[in-house]
This record gives C-alpha cells, structure tokens and sequence, in this order.
C-alpha cells in the first residue's frame, strides 16, 4: 500500500513538472572546406559535437570568444552552448569557413 | 564576404606612398610568370590531345602542393607580419596533408608519377619566383608573396578544373584532385583577404 501511494507521489510529480526540455546534441560536420549541416536552431544548454571529416586541420572559434575547438583530421570535440543569442563562428586556418549558431532561451 | 573576420593587420593605418602601384605590379609579374605554366597545362599538343596521364598528373599536382609549401617556408623564415605567417603556416600544413595522401594513394596504385612539360615548367617559374620573392624585404616582401599566392592559386585552380581533373581517369585520384581543388579555392580567397590587408 505504502509503495502504491509513493509511486502514485512520483507519478504526480513526473506529471505535474513543467515540460523542460532536455538538453540536445547537434552534430556539425567539418567537411569540403565548409561547416556542414549547421542546426536551424539550438537552445541554450545544448552541446555541440564537432566532428572534422576532412583532411585539413580546422577550429570551431567563436568571434566573441566563447569557444574554441582546435580538431586534427579526423577529431571530434563538444562545446556546451551557454548563452542565448546569434553566435558566429568561424574556421581561424580557413576564413572561408564560417556559420552563426541562432540561440534560444 | 571577409569584412566580419577579424584579420589581424587589417587595420593597420600605415601606407606606403607606392603601395597600390607595387601591389599591383607584383601582381602582374606573378601573373605574367604563371602564365607560361598556365600556356603549357592547358594548351601543350601534348595534352590537349588525350590529356595528361595519371601518373603524369600525379606529378603535376604534388608538384604544385610542393611549391606552395616551399613558397611558405619562405615566408616563414622572411616574414615578421603575424597575419602572413599565420597564412603561411596553413599553407604549409594543409598542402602537406595533400601530398601526404597523395603520395600513399600513387603508392596504393602502384603509380610512379612522372615528370613532365607541365611540372617542369611550374618548377622553372617557381624557382624564378624565388629569387624574385628572396631579393624583397619586409613589407614589400609580404606583398609580393601575398600576390604571388593570389595568382598561384589560381593558376592552379583552372589547372585543376580545365585539364587535371577532367583528365584523372581514377576514381581516388579525381577524388583527390577535387579535395585539392576545394582547398586552392579557399585558400585563394584566403590570399585574396591577406593581400587586400597588406594594401591598407
């Protein structure tokens, strides 16, 4: 009885909480000298996996400094998004290469 | 297309009294230089027939990544302008990792890649544009170099989209070429960026 009210306890709970959405992944692929598959849109909390599928060294630089991810042919690296607001990036080896990351929340 | 990129040197206030006029010659001398390289890819009786073979584009284009590096290194031991070696620098690093794919695939094909009118030719312009570049000093040099990438880039560019690529009959090496043809793009315009920079 006493674990029925409990789960009863929890499931009120689970039901009763505001629909926060949990944080997601997006996948930016570095490839043919371009950022490739850059998400439409990205909340703040959500991380960013880099992933460098070309043969050239590249980065992921932030022109405000909030990050800076230096990938080797072939690398991967994460940047957790903290702050809401167009955030533009570039490649620092390769200025042609550039996206804006549109923050919500 | 670059106006948002901080580039540093970009804003620099310094003007040379001549600047635009030495920019513009170095320019025409690159241009005029590569042009006989350029004459020699796309209109040798030669190649313009069935085109160079695989072996010989292989050749030709490790040839061209060779030169930009060596071109680099120049630069890097000339140099004193952060902007420039910072170019120099990717130039060294990214024509390396070509070659260095290039070199395994002829490897993998069992291609010995063989010299010819072409690459001989940019070597013998290279060489010139060496001595050119080795007699400058200062911002005068990064000038010169700044336009020689421009023009070189581009040189190789058509090179790549005229007669390498359509010529490569393996399917690695046009693949290849292709990777080494989005490359020069970029970093024409990345040469593009530099010498507008050094102009100011």
């Amino acid at each position: 009885m006493r674990g029925w009210v409990g789960f009863g306890v929890v499931a009120a709970l689970l039901l009763a909480a505001p629909a926060e959405a949990a944080p997601r992944t997006h996948v930016i692929v570095m490839e043919k000298m371009k950022f490739q598959s850059v998400p439409a849109s990205v909340r703040r909390g959500d991380t960013i996996l880099w992933e460098n599928r070309d043969m050239f060294r590249h980065t992921a630089t932030a022109k405000n400094g909030a990050f800076n991810v230096d990938l080797a042919p072939g690398a991967k690296g994460k940047t957790i998004i903290q702050k809401s607001g167009a955030l533009a990036f570039v490649c620092k080896y390769h200025p042609g290469m550039r996206g804006v990351l549109k923050v919500s929340q | 297309m670059g106006m948002g990129l901080a580039v540093p040197g970009t804003s620099s206030k310094r003007r040379h009294p001549i600047g635009r006029d030495i920019n513009r010659e170095d320019q025409m001398t690159a241009r005029i230089a590569l042009m006989t390289a350029a004459a020699l890819l796309v209109g040798s009786p030669t190649l313009a027939k069935s085109g160079p073979t695989d072996a010989e584009i292989a050749h030709i284009a490790y040839t061209a990544g060779n030169i930009d590096v060596d071109a680099a290194k120049l630069a890097l031991a000339k140099s004193k302008n952060a902007t420039v070696r910072e170019f120099a620098q990717t130039m060294v690093r990214d024509h390396e990792a070509v070659n260095d794919k290039a070199l395994a695939l002829v490897k993998k094909l069992k291609v010995t890649p063989q010299s010819n009118a072409t690459s001989e030719a940019l070597m013998k312009q290279a060489k010139e544009t060496k001595q050119r570049l080795s007699s400058l000093k200062g911002a005068a040099f990064d000038r010169a170099y700044a336009a020689n990438e421009v023009a070189y880039h581009d040189t190789v560019n058509g090179a790549l989209k005229t007669v390498l690529i359509p010529s490569a009959d393996n399917g690695e090496l046009k693949s290849l070429l292709e990777t080494g043809l989005t490359l020069f793009g970029e970093h024409q315009k990345h040469a593009e960026q530099l010498a507008a920079g050094l102009k100011s």
